[in-house]
This record gives C-alpha cells, sequence and structure tokens, in this order.
C-alpha cells in the first residue's frame, strides 16, 4: 500500500529557539525529556535564559477522563469478541458481528453524551470548546463506523442497502428535529416560514408519512390547493420502497417503481402542480430530478446525503458495488467549484467504493489516536474481510494497530491494565510488547507490584516476575525494611539476595539480641530452603521458639543438628556455643551424650566451654539468650 | 505529541544530557557547571528537584541511569577524565520532609587519559556492569562483583578503537542465542574513510571482547548510536548519529567454528537513511519497544522515525521551538495546536450543528 504523502506532524516546544540551540532528549516509558543544548564544538554561546526541560506525551486523549468510558466499555466489547464462541451458521455469525458493531457504536454515542453535557458545563471558554471538538470527532467516528457496519459487517444487499442508507442520513446528518418542532408547535404551521423547509427535509429523506401530516394540514389551510394535495399525497403514498423482509423481488419491486415513476411524470407534464412551485418542487423531487433536489442543498447540507437522496429517488435497487459511480458524481456536483474535499469527505468516499485499507489508512491519518482504527479494524478482521486484500499484511494490520493502541493505553497510570488484554490478542508480537511494557509500569505501591505480579505470573513471565520482585526487595532493603525485602526475595527465588537479607537479620540480631519481623521468620515454610542462609535462619528462631516454650530436649536437638549440618555462618559459631550452654543445665538434656556420638573436632572447644560455664563472667558476657527464659 | 509540561532546570551552565530513570518516574540532568541534578515526580505529576550536587571538575558530557534492580545508582561522565559511580543513600527523616535525597560517591573510574565521552550501563543480564568511551579512543568496561559494595570496580576490558571515540551503545538482547556486543561511534574527522562504527563482540572462549564487524560505509564523524530493543528478532538494529540518520540491519550468519574463533559474523544492511535534518544529527534513541527512532540534529528539531507494517520507514513527527521565550517553568499542561489541526479539520467537515445533535 503506498504511503500518504502528508508532512508530518510538527510540536510545537514553546521557548526553545532551533535557531540558536539545539535540542537532547531521552525517552521515557510513557514520556519524552527534551532539553535545549549545544552539540559540536562550542563558541562559548549559552542559550539566552533559564534552561529548561520539556516533557512531551504522546496521546492526550487518553488523559480526558470524559473518554474514560469509551476506553473501559470498548475493551469490554473487544474482549467479548475475541473470546466468544464463533457461530456456525453465516447468517448467525453475521448477527453477531453486527451486534458487536452496535454496541461499539452505542459507546460511541454514550461518550458524546457525556462529552455534550460536559462542553455545556464547562465555565472555561477553552476547555468548552474543547469539549465542543471532541463531540466532534466522536460525531464523526461514529459515522464513518455506521457507514461501515452497513457496508461492510452487515453487507447490505441491494434492497435492504437503501433502507440502512436512509436510516443513516436520518440520524446523523441533519439536525432537523429543532426546527420540526419549531413548526409544529406553532399557532399555525403551515403558515410558519420554515414549514416547506420542514416538508422538503422529510421528503428528501424519504420519511413520507411525516411530509405527508404536513402537507395535510398546509391543505386544510389552503383549500383551493386540495386537488393538488390530494394527489400528491397519494403518490407519496403508493411510492415503491423496498421491503424489509423477502416479500417482494427485486425485479418485482423496480417494476412498480418503473409504473408509480411514469405515473408522477405524467402529472408534472399536465401541469398539475404548475400552481405552487413547493408542490412541483416536490414533484421533480420524486422523480429524481438532480437539478431540483440540488436546489436544496442548503437542507441536506452534505454531499452523502444528497447521494442517498439521489440513490431513492432514481435508483432504489441499487447494488453495493454500485455506489461507488454514485457516490463520485454525487460528491462532484454537490461541491461543485467551490469546494474540495475534506478529510471526512475521503474517508466516506473511500468506504462507498469498497476501498477497505484507504478507509483505515485515511482515519489514521485524520484522528489522533489508535483507538477508532484498532478496533474497527479488528472487527472487519474478525468479519475475515481483510484476508482477500493484500497477502502481505492482512492480520498484520489488526496486530500493527492493536500494538499501537495498546502500547498508548501503558502510558497512563491506570488505563494500562486494559492494554494487558490487546497484548494478549496480538498472536505474533503480544507477548514481547506487554514484556517491554509492564516491566516499566511504576511500582509506587505495593499493591500496584502485586497487581503487575499477577498479571506476568498469569502469563509465565517469569523473568519479570523476577525482576519485579527484585527490584521491590531492593527498594525495602534499601529502607531497612528486612521483612519486607525477605519476602520479595523469596518471591524472586533470588537465593543470593535471600542469604544477604538473613545475614542482616541475623547481625540485626547479634546487636540487639532479638529478632524483627518474627511473623515473617516464623511461617517460612519450604521457602526457607531457598538459601541455606534462609534456612538457618529459620530454624535458629525455631530453635528459640522451642527454648521459650521450655522444650529443651526438642531445643537441644535442633540447636545440634544446626551445629552439625554446616549451614550456620562462622560467625555464628561462638553465638551457637553460648546458646547451648544454659541447656546443659537442663537435667533433661541429654546433651553431651549426644555430642559423644559425633567425631566432631568441636566437641573439644564445646567442653572448654562447658568448663568456663562455671565462671560467672563468661555467662554474663554471654548476653541474655539463654539466661533468661523470656527470650523476646 | 504534545508539551506536557516545561521545567525550568536551574543549571548555572548548559545541559548536556538529561536520562529517565527505567520507570520514568525520576530524571537526572548533568551540565557544563559541572552538577548533576536529581529529579523526582510527584503523584500529581510535578517534577521537584531532590539532588543537586557537583560531581566532576569539567563538564559532565553524559548521566545514566542503572537498572532498579541495582537501586538507586547513576553514572556520569565528563571533560575531567573520569567517570563516577554514585548512590542514593536513605537518608534522616528530615530530609525526606524537605523532599531531599543524598548521593554519595561509590567510585571514581580515572583510567582514561582523555575526556570520557559516553558512559552506559550494560543489560541488566549481564550484571552491573558499565562500559565508558574516551576520546583517547578506548573502551573500559568496568565491573561491580558484588551489587551491594558499589565501591569496588574492576576494569575487566579494554578495548583500544584506534580512533577517538564519541559513544556506545549495548545490545540490549538478552536472549542466549546473542553474544554481548557493544558498538562503539568514533567522531574522528580527520580526513581518512575508516569505518566510524564499530561493533566488538564478547568471546566466550578467550573471554575478550573482539571486533566483530565495522561499519565501512559510515566514514562520517558519528556523533551517537543506538541499538534497537530487540523484539524477539534474530537480527540487530542499529541506529548512526553521523551527517544523516542511518538504520542498519546486522543479521549473524553462521558462526565461523575456529577453535579460537566463534565470532559471529555479520550481513550488514541499511534499511534506512534520512538527511532531512539538512545537518549534523548528534543524538538518536530508540523508545522502549524499539519501534520508533528519535533523532536530534542541527537543525534544532528532534525527528521522529517509524516503520509500518510494510517496514517502509518514515518521519511521523517532528519537534521544533518555536522561538518564543518560555516565561518561568509551567508545569501546567501545555495543550499545543498541531495535534488540533488534524481533529479540527475532521471537526469541519461535519456541518455546524453537530454539536447538538439529537437532544430529544
Amino acid at each position: 500500500m503506498e504511503e500518504l504523502d502528508t508532512e508530518p506532524p510538527v510540536t510545537v516546544v514553546p521557548g526553545a529557539d532551533p535557531a540558536r540551540t539545539q535540542l537532547c532528549f531521552e525517552w521515557g516509558p510513557a514520556e519524552m525529556l527534551l532539553c535545549e543544548t549545544l552539540f559540536g564544538p562550542r563558541g562559548g554561546e549559552r542559550p539566552r535564559g533559564p534552561s529548561c526541560v520539556f516533557v512531551v506525551r504522546r496521546d492526550q486523549d487518553i488523559y480526558m477522563e470524559t473518554l474514560r468510558k469509551l476506553f473501559n466499555e470498548s475493551h469490554g466489547i473487544f474482549v467479548g469478541l475475541q473470546r466468544c464462541e464463533e457461530e456456525r451458521a453465516v447468517r448467525a455469525r453475521n448477527a453477531q458481528l453486527i451486534q458487536v458493531s452496535k454496541n461499539y457504536r452505542s459507546v460511541i454515542r454514550a461518550c458524546m453524551e457525556d462529552m455534550h453535557q460536559a462542553a455545556i458545563s464547562a465555565r472555561d471558554s477553552a476547555l468548552h470548546s474543547q469539549y465542543s471538538i471532541q463531540v466532534s470527532i466522536l460525531s464523526a467516528m461514529e459515522l464513518i463506523w455506521n457507514l461501515c457496519e452497513i457496508l461492510f459487517v452487515e453487507a447490505a444487499p441491494a434492497g435492504p442497502l437503501l433502507l440502512r442508507l436512509l436510516d443513516w442520513v436520518q440520524l446523523h446528518i441533519c439536525d432537523v428535529d429543532n426546527m420540526v418542532r419549531e413548526v409544529l408547535s406553532s399557532e399555525n404551521p403551515s403558515k410558519h416560514k420554515l414549514f416547506w423547509n420542514v416538508v422538503d427535509i422529510f421528503v428528501l429523506q424519504g420519511r413520507m408519512d411525516e411530509a405527508r401530516h404536513l402537507l395535510s394540514k398546509e391543505a386544510i389551510a389552503n383549500p383551493t390547493s386540495m386537488n393538488m394535495y390530494k394527489i400528491l399525497d397519494d403518490l407519496m403514498k403508493k411510492m415503491p420502497v423496498p421491503s424489509v423482509g423477502n416479500t417482494q423481488t427485486l425485479t418485482e419491486m423496480e417494476l412498480k417503481w418503473q409504473h408509480w415513476h411514469e405515473e408522477c411524470q405524467r402529472y408534472l407534464q399536465d401541469g398539475t402542480f404548475a400552481s405552487s412551485s413547493h408542490m412541483e418542487s416536490i414533484c421533480k423531487i420524486l422523480l429524481g430530478d438532480e437539478n431540483a433536489i440540488l436546489e436544496k442543498k442548503e437542507l441536506m447540507t452534505t454531499w452523502y446525503h444528497f447521494l442517498v437522496t439521489r440513490l431513492l429517488y432514481s435508483h432504489p435497487t441499487v447494488k453495493p458495488m454500485e455506489l461507488r459511480f454514485y457516490a463520485q458524481s454525487s460528491m462532484d456536483m454537490f461541491l461543485g467549484e467551490e469546494s474540495s474535499p475534506e478529510p471526512l469527505d475521503t474517508i466516506l468516499m473511500a468506504a462507498f467504493e469498497f476501498e477497505l485499507h484507504q478507509v483505515i489508512k485515511e482515519c489514521s491519518v485524520a484522528l489522533s489516536n489508535w483507538w477508532f482504527v484498532a478496533h474497527l479494524t479488528d472487527l472487519l478482521d474478525h468479519c475475515k474481510l481483510l484476508q482477500s486484500h493484500n497477502l502481505y499484511f492482512g492480520s498484520n494490520m489488526r496486530e500493527f494497530l492493536l500494538l499501537e493502541y495498546a502500547s498508548g493505553l501503558f502510558s497512563h497510570h491506570s488505563l494500562w491494565q486494559l492494554g494487558v488484554d490487546y497484548f494478549d490478542h496480538c498472536p505474533e508480537y503480544g507477548r514481547v510488547y506487554l514484556e517491554l511494557h509492564i516491566e516499566r509500569i511504576p511500582l509506587n505501591t505495593e499493591q500496584k507490584a502485586l497487581k503487575v505480579l499477577r498479571i506476568c505470573e498469569q502469563r509465565q513471565m517469569h523473568e519479570q516476575v523476577r525482576s519485579i520482585c527484585k527490584i521491590m526487595a531492593m527498594k525495602a532493603l534499601r529502607n531497612n525494611r528486612l521483612g519486607s525485602a525477605l519476602s520479595w526475595s523469596i518471591r524472586a527465588k533470588d537465593a543470593a539476595f535471600a542469604t544477604l537479607i538473613s545475614d542482616r537479620f541475623l547481625k540485626d540480631y547479634c546487636e540487639r539480641g532479638r529478632f524483627s519481623d518474627l511473623d515473617l521468620i516464623d511461617n517460612l515454610g519450604p521457602s526457607m530452603l531457598l538459601s541455606d542462609r534462609l534456612t538457618f535462619l529459620g530454624k535458629y528462631r525455631e530453635f528459640h521458639r522451642l527454648y521459650g516454650e521450655k522444650r529443651f530436649s526438642e531445643a537441644a536437638r535442633l540447636l545440634l543438628m544446626l551445629m552439625t549440618a554446616h549451614i550456620a555462618p562462622c560467625s555464628f559459631w561462638m553465638t551457637l556455643l553460648t546458646d547451648a550452654l544454659p541447656l546443659l543445665e537442663q537435667k533433661e538434656v541429654r546433651m553431651l551424650q549426644s555430642l559423644s556420638t559425633l567425631n566432631v573436632p568441636r566437641l573439644g572447644l564445646f567442653i572448654a566451654v562447658q568448663e568456663l560455664h562455671s565462671t560467672p563472667s563468661v555467662l554474663s558476657r554471654a548476653g541474655g539468650i539463654g539466661m533468661t527464659s523470656n527470650l523476646e | 505529541m504534545f508539551v506536557a509540561r516545561s521545567i525550568a532546570a536551574d543549571h548555572r551552565d548548559l545541559i548536556h544530557d538529561v536520562s529517565f530513570d527505567f520507570h520514568g518516574r525520576r530524571m537526572a540532568t548533568c551540565s557544563s557547571d559541572q552538577s548533576v541534578k536529581v529529579w523526582d515526580k510527584s503523584e500529581n505529576g510535578d517534577w521537584h528537584c531532590t539532588a543537586s550536587w557537583k560531581t566532576h571538575s569539567g563538564s559532565v558530557w553524559r548521566v545514566t541511569w542503572a537498572h532498579p534492580e541495582f537501586g538507586q545508582v547513576l553514572a556520569s561522565c565528563s571533560f575531567d577524565r573520569t567517570a563516577a559511580v554514585w548512590e542514593e543513600i536513605v537518608g534522616e527523616s528530615n530530609d525526606k520532609l524537605r523532599g531531599q535525597s543524598h548521593w554519595v560517591k561509590r567510585t571514581t573510574l580515572v583510567d582514561s587519559r582523555t575526556s570520557v565521552t559516553d558512559v552506559k550501563f550494560a543489560p541488566k543480564h549481564m550484571g552491573l556492569m558499565l562500559a565508558t568511551c574516551s576520546a583517547d579512543g578506548v573502551v573500559r568496561i568496568y565491573e561491580a562483583p558484588d551489587v551491594m559494595n558499589l565501591s569496588q570496580w574492576s576494569l575487566q576490558h579494554e578495548i583500544s578503537c584506534k580512533l577517538s571515540c564519541s559513544c556506545i551503545s549495548w545490545n540490549p538482547s538478552s536472549s542466549r542465542a546473542h553474544s554481548p556486543m557493544i558498538a562503539v561511534g568514533s567522531d574522528d574527522n580527520s580526513p581518512n574513510i575508516l569505518a566510524k562504527v564499530q561493533i566488538y563482540e564478547y568471546n566466550e572462549n578467550t573471554r575478550k571482547y573482539a571486533k566483530a564487524e565495522a561499519l565501512m560505509t559510515v566514514t562520517d564523524p558519528v556523533h551517537d548510536i543506538a541499538f534497537a530493543p530487540n523484539l524477539g528478532r534474530s537480527f540487530h538494529i542499529l541506529a548512526v548519529a553521523t551527517k544523516d540518520v542511518r538504520i542498519f540491519t546486522l543479521k549473524p550468519l553462521r558462526k565461523e567454528l575456529t577453535s579460537s574463533g566463534g565470532l559471529t559474523k555479520f550481513e550488514i544492511h541499511i534499511v534506512a537513511q534520512f538527511d532531512n535534518h539538512n545537518s549534523q544529527v548528534w543524538r538518536v534513541s530508540w523508545n522502549i519497544t524499539g519501534t520508533v527512532l528519535a533523532s536530534s540534529g542541527d537543525d534544532g528539531c528532534v525527528r521522529l522515525w517509524k516503520a509500518n507494517y510494510m517496514d517502509n520507514w518514515k518521519c511521523t513527527g517532528i519537534l521544533k521551538g518555536n522561538g518564543s521565550p518560555v516565561n518561568g517553568s509551567s508545569q501546567q499542561g501545555i495543550f499545543n495546536t498541531s495535534l488540533g489541526s488534524a481533529n479540527a479539520s475532521l471537526q469541519n467537515s461535519l456541518n455546524g450543528s453537530s454539536a447538538s445533535r439529537k437532544q430529544s
């Protein structure tokens, strides 16, 4: 697909002067930093004024509170679409996809309402205009999406196609309600200056019943036109329209329509409406007279309204593939010489021409964030519409757009969670993008860290789990929160770090004579085995507990095990031996006997210590551990 | 893109580098005023300077953050021929109340005989390691074997590049299929046609770095160089800032299986070359997914480059000053107009009363 030759958008950095300085920069996960500097050999010049660092962000829209609903709810629809069971029957599947499309559109409309309310209640004029702009953009999005739904998702065939397009016009294009209300609620509707405008609009939009209703008021007010009115009313009543159900074939309808058209023609040529220019013009419109329709340009306001009106009155059984010819000529006739197509016009034209890729490309350029194209393309992909186009990038384009959109979500402090699901449904690069983004999420609080961890654990992202736990452990350690540091290291399965922290605990104990974070150490369970030092810490604390509970035999056995298991750090040997001393006093403890079975060089030292036992000064120097029964 | 904030940096002289920490919540600036400043982002998005101290006895060229797995660690390099490693120590509660923190120097790396032009930490899977490069043409790789003791760094490798070096970039790939790799750029501008980009790879057998490639087509002075994050690709992408912006791909070929060999040979392609800056390009840097490259040039602009889903690279944005001075610093949002222009055109296409849609 050829690239558009658009100029890249320029973001202004207020205050920086490209004539005097250059810019150094750095990417961050969500923002970019820029700063004025001078590269190259310096000539002693300095930038004037205080140096500034600029923080640049990609996407403004995700920060708008009022769009939050759009992102959240469309996320639900997206995930639902990826996960729902595909209906087997083509028709059922089609209905499913149409429903999804309608859901998306209703989310857009809901958001538009909110935005509109916000615009009304905004006290600041800049804010008001910002909201108003957003309303217009959302409105344009819904307009485009609706057309895509008709043409691509539903793929309405000739017949229903026209009906859908009429609905589309009525819903989106012309704001007649104000005018209608004004006219209907007036004393004398047929005398209202906008009366004929409203009648015309109804006719242009194929709203025959409403047009006839208004016309009847005119007939009552103006009895001289009763004859003309009756004929016109009859013609309008009889106009064949494509039926909703399949009660008639297209050919039948076309035949009927031909007859009706000829009848209208006769009345016009007979001069039946000659005395009322309004009614005559209506008759001409019924006959599909392009000039007559174009005269009502101001009422239709857009070329696509003109297109649909033309189709209604000249070719109601138009086939989808024929649309392109009518569309192009309608635009040309409507815009004429004065104006050239705007971005929205180009997008709609591409849709009428069934150029899906063009639609997506143009939307990508015209809209400031990826929300619209990402979700629409995903839906079209589910409709299996992208495969048939170009071999290189059918579903690659879907993934490309989803990756862009989700990446944007990650720069937001809470919307990133939505992004996770989008990455999950990008088979090729989703996982690696998620890995790269998720490890950058600032772990401000423990809860946030746990939330991120859960996401990583669910997806077996082991390296990210380890890294996050390590970062948290390091942070805790720096702030001297040993217990927290230890639990994070255990979660990270970081044996080296666990050893380090255990050493700190032991050091603390030696200095202060007691342990901190007892709850944690008491409940280590099997994670104790992560490192020898940690095992030692856990078991040593258990020894203290046993001693405190006066379970001296068990305590002694444990102590012995600690001494012989080679997991005690050398620095701790003295402490262990000192701990053994009071146990020797306990009659139940058969420590010496147990020790004698050991062929341990330390035994000699042990006995030596026992002899010191009798010296009070040694005992008092041994710290308060075994000397009192209250250990803590 | 839009400028969300501007922060008065308060350095007394030219700022040379600005660096984000891993999570984007802290930043560091360094300057010719010989100091480094550290800024922290608060919950509401405001930036506050939490430390400012003299780091060197000459202009500080670059400052960079280590991975947070190693704690809060910075490295800086300077004209004074040294590089230094700094660690933040958790201060007294008084300091915390005042929003200040302290950074202490853990080590000074004094091996260079000339200005140290760049300093970069290695990818975290290699441990706590950094590389420096100097105008004397030597790249030095240091390691801190004990992550808890940052005052012990040992010089592990000295790579003589023969040309004055201006920039280095570690290959971030942690794949086992790739050996550690570092790219070095030279800004030597004596008239010669020597390759100004060299790629060194660690050889497991010899336990040394050896030159794997030289980009022969880059003969103009190189000011910056950057490997892109690896998205699971088998090949590497390298951006070079020279008289223009260049993007190369390096596809590893079969490793030569010689006894002391094991060096990878690469197939090198240039996938993009842009001279839109119309002048020297001084910095290049990749975003975190390696999908957008930013470059900064003598023309005072920053340009963004991106490949579409067909791998065609093009400029997708320009950041440029408008010359009008800013009044002090603004921590309020600055909504600029360029974003609005695209939207405005879409808005204009819709006629008038769209804002007052169905109000029933």
